[in-house]
């Protein structure tokens, strides 16, 4: 096949940054920041498995966005924000009251509410074409690769655009989110009852996590789209905990994982001359499968030199993707 | 196997229907050149079905409908609903890959490709479940978009290839059933068909290994075969689907009409042949509205439809629905209430040992705690439902609380029901169940609404039709009603 270009390492190193290297550093920059952001908060959803919450709302924030754009036509405006917040927390309310109030289980309540509100706002989108700002190829697969060519602002002397401005400050503020909540995020995460008993609200944990969760989604959303964003939030942290299992630890290595899922994404995206987002993923999903297989403790290798290599698929069917719900 | 399952009959039904349809449409062209957009005369041209291609496209929806309904079946009743998700993320790299293979949208290419692919993630999920501590949710969450993300990689090389026909792959993503060729439709009619015959030659084993592994285990069938086949059958469909529904949506094709099934009904057969309704009027919904739009992605429409009937069910299904089981709930609220307003007359009379007929108004309000708003309230009630007579007193208000109610003889009757029930289930958990006597009035407090007349005949065969509860007081029967000083009124 002639759409792989042949691979020549200097080149592969040097193409990205050989011309337009400012494109490139913010993409680079960008890519981190999102990561940075999803993984810090995927961390604390992967530990209560509720992972795939977040690809529902990852989902939902489309029609919040779609409506933000239809009620004030400019794409910079916070009501795109509180328009996205709000379709992420209904979304998370929708599934509860589906769950609690019928017999349909938690997985096929989660399938059923986040698809139609993507339905509803992809409609939107297609006809409204005229009046919101936003392509369905954003939708899918985001625009990193023109984050360059965004308003920006000057800042200690540098043009840095707006959207990276704002992944930053979002970062900035979930790091002191995490700082202050830390010791309550993780009794709340492992043991709810414990948290109780202690005087640590397990509920308003719960509600603070799907709120940091919307806030990040939906910034991350014009980067990297509604689906891929789902890889940044499990991403970091399940590789991490492949290689770790303290928490601390875990959320350290997916700082630094999210850098190398930018740099490498970058290359990748460069060389093949495809979409960065998708390439910043691919190459997280490559590393997540060499850690999987060479992790000292718990890969693939160690396993078959300690002789439990031999694993039985588990067919019983009993998938059981918690939603942070009691069943 | 086994005769007459009424799934069988109907399902045959279906796949007679479905081939004479699939007869009659294979010659029909494409309505993606329509140009005219009026609504009316769109209107009219879709329900007169003049246009040959529309029969065509609803052919198409009629058979996914079925298809994914039945299938959706089986994985909601399993849990397995992100599967459907999963899956269809995962399907993604192979669709770039088939067309890469031949350079043109060729049908058969992109469905092995993607075949391939879906079942590739689903085996890549249990790899991670089964060898490392990683949740399912998060392993799912991983294939799902790492498979989607190299899908999306791909997608953008084919792109800026020269010989990229990015108009056809664009299709895939949201949907567009109006792009359907012939062979896909071929291709719809056999995989529905394969899917159709499957489950109707294996619904046993289908509904043993969905429900019970471990009695399918014990009935050595190879749960692990039936597992694969659905699986594979679901990847199937999933493909079949991508075209008139896209990537990010098809999953809700499995799972939405299929819960909506289930919020209906209890059997696995009938959750089936409603589940593929559901597909088909969702199917045909979403072309409708996709076709007023002039070729507005078809996916999305079919899922909102699907959604609304979602919606529908969720607040009126007669079984499970949110409304009438409110509805019920609120009538028992209102029942026990009653009958505890009944149990409070019944001890006020005991207190006085039955002495007088008719007991004030206030002293009932005592018993039960009530202001006297509410005591009015009760009676109101107790009257309404022919249950209790008032003394006419002055009728100037505020009525007086000292004015006398008396129960009629339903009402005497139920009153006597509730405490003997009470003292009953109170004396069979201290001497069958050996609870201590002061640790047994709240159960009994629950559960003297509830008992039916067997259950009560039952128990006191058992406790050798006792007289006297473990408070040593009486327990009404109904030898004893005819007997102890009853003195309602009737009317």
């Amino acid at each position: 096949m002639n759409m792989i270009p042949p691979f020549d390492v200097v080149t592969f190193i040097t193409a990205p940054w050989a011309e337009a290297w400012e494109s490139s550093l913010w993409i680079v920059v960008m890519g981190f920041l999102v990561n940075a952001a999803c993984g810090l908060v995927g961390s604390f959803l992967v530990l209560r498995r509720m992972a795939l919450v977040g690809d529902a709302i990852s989902h939902s924030v489309l029609p919040g966005i779609a409506v933000a754009f239809l009620l004030s036509t400019s794409r910079s405006s916070g009501l795109m924000v509180v328009g996205a917040v709000g379709a992420g927390l209904f979304a998370v309310w929708l599934i509860e009251f589906i769950h609690r109030n019928t017999r349909v289980k938690p997985d096929a309540a989660l399938g059923v509410t986040f698809t139609t509100l993507f339905s509803i706002g992809v409609i939107l989108i297609a006809l409204y074409a005229d009046q919101v700002d936003l392509d369905l190829e954003c939708v899918l697969y985001g625009e990193i690769g023109f984050v360059y060519f965004a308003d920006s602002f000057a800042l200690l002397g540098m043009e840095v655009p707006i959207p990276v401005l704002r992944m930053a400050v979002t970062l900035f503020g979930l790091l002191i989110l995490v700082l202050l909540f830390y010791k309550e995020a993780l009794v709340t995460s492992f043991d709810p009852v414990l948290a109780t008993s202690v005087g640590i609200s397990a509920r308003w944990m719960h509600y603070g996590l799907m709120l940091s969760l919307s806030v990040v989604i939906v910034f991350s959303f014009e980067s990297v789209g509604a689906i891929l964003v789902i890889a940044m939030l499990i991403l970091p942290s399940v590789t991490g905990s492949l290689l770790s299992d303290r928490l601390a630890h875990i959320l350290m290595m997916s700082g630094a994982f999210s850098a190398l899922y930018a740099l490498a994404g970058l290359h990748l995206a460069t060389w093949l001359n495809c979409s960065p987002a998708g390439a910043m993923v691919v190459a997280g999903f490559l590393i997540f499968c060499l850690a999987w297989i060479f992790s000292p403790r718990r890969g693939l290798l160690a396993q078959i030199r300690k002789g439990r290599g031999s694993f039985t698929p588990d067919v019983s069917g009993k998938l059981n993707p918690g939603l942070g719900i009691k069943n | 196997m086994h005769p007459n399952y009424p799934c069988r009959g109907l399902g045959l039904a279906l796949v007679a229907g479905l081939l004479l349809l699939a007869a009659g449409d294979l010659s029909a062209a494409k309505i993606g050149d329509l140009s005219d957009t009026r609504f009316w005369d769109q209107l009219v041209r879709f329900f007169s079905l003049r246009d040959p291609s529309l029969r065509y496209t609803l052919t198409a929806s009629l058979f996914l409908g079925t298809c994914c309904g039945l299938l959706g079946s089986f994985i909601v009743v399993r849990k397995l609903s992100l599967m459907g998700d999963t899956l269809s993320h995962a399907v993604l790299p192979g669709v770039a890959l088939g067309f890469l293979w031949t350079m043109t949208k060729n049908p058969w290419a992109i469905f092995v490709g993607a075949t391939i692919a879906g079942l590739l993630g689903t085996v890549v999920v249990h790899w991670i479940h089964t060898t490392t501590h990683i949740k399912e949710d998060s392993a799912m969450g991983l294939v799902l978009s790492g498979f989607y993300a190299l899908g999306i990689c791909l997608f953008t090389m084919i792109q800026q290839l020269p010989t990229g026909n990015k108009a056809g792959l664009d299709k895939f993503m949201f949907g567009q059933a109006a792009a359907l060729s012939a062979e896909d439709l071929w291709m719809i009619g056999i995989i529905t068909i394969l899917s159709l015959i499957a489950i109707v030659l294996f619904y046993k084993e289908f509904l043993v290994t969905s429900f019970d592994f471990g009695f399918a285990h014990a009935l050595g069938l190879s749960a692990r075969f039936f597992h694969y086949l659905i699986m594979l059958l679901l990847a199937l469909s999933v493909v079949i689907a991508l075209q008139a529904v896209g990537v990010v949506l098809v999953s809700a094709l499995l799972i939405t009409p299929a819960a909506t099934a289930f919020l209906l009904t209890d059997r696995m057969h009938r959750m089936l042949i409603y589940a593929s309704l559901f597909g088909m009027g969702a199917g045909v919904a979403g072309a409708f509205f996709s076709y007023l739009g002039n070729n507005l992605p078809t996916g999305p429409f079919i899922i909102v439809a699907a959604s609304t009937l979602f919606a529908l069910a969720l607040f009126f299904s007669n079984r499970y629905g949110i409304i009438p089981r409110w509805i019920r709930n609120l009538s028992r609220d209102r029942r026990i209430q009653v009958e505890n307003t009944l149990k409070a007359v019944y001890h006020v009379r005991e207190e006085n040992a039955f002495s007088h007929d008719g007991i004030p108004v206030k002293a009932l309000g005592d018993r039960r705690n009530l202001s006297p708003s509410e005591v009015e309230k009760e009676i109101r009630q107790l009257v309404r439902r022919g249950l209790a007579t008032l003394e006419q007193g002055e009728p100037e208000p505020p009525p007086s609380p000292e004015r006398k109610l008396f129960l009629t003889a339903s009402g005497w009757e139920t009153a006597c029901r509730i405490v003997r029930n009470h003292r009953l289930w109170e004396l069979y958990l201290t001497e069958s169940v050996r609870y201590r006597p002061d640790h047994v009035h709240d159960d009994a407090e629950e559960i003297e609404h509830l008992l039916g007349e067997d259950t009560v005949r039952q128990l006191e065969r058992r406790l050798n039709y006792p007289t006297r509860d473990p408070h040593g007081k009486l327990i009404p029967s109904l030898r004893d009603l005819s007997q102890t000083p009853f003195a309602g009124r009737s009317g």
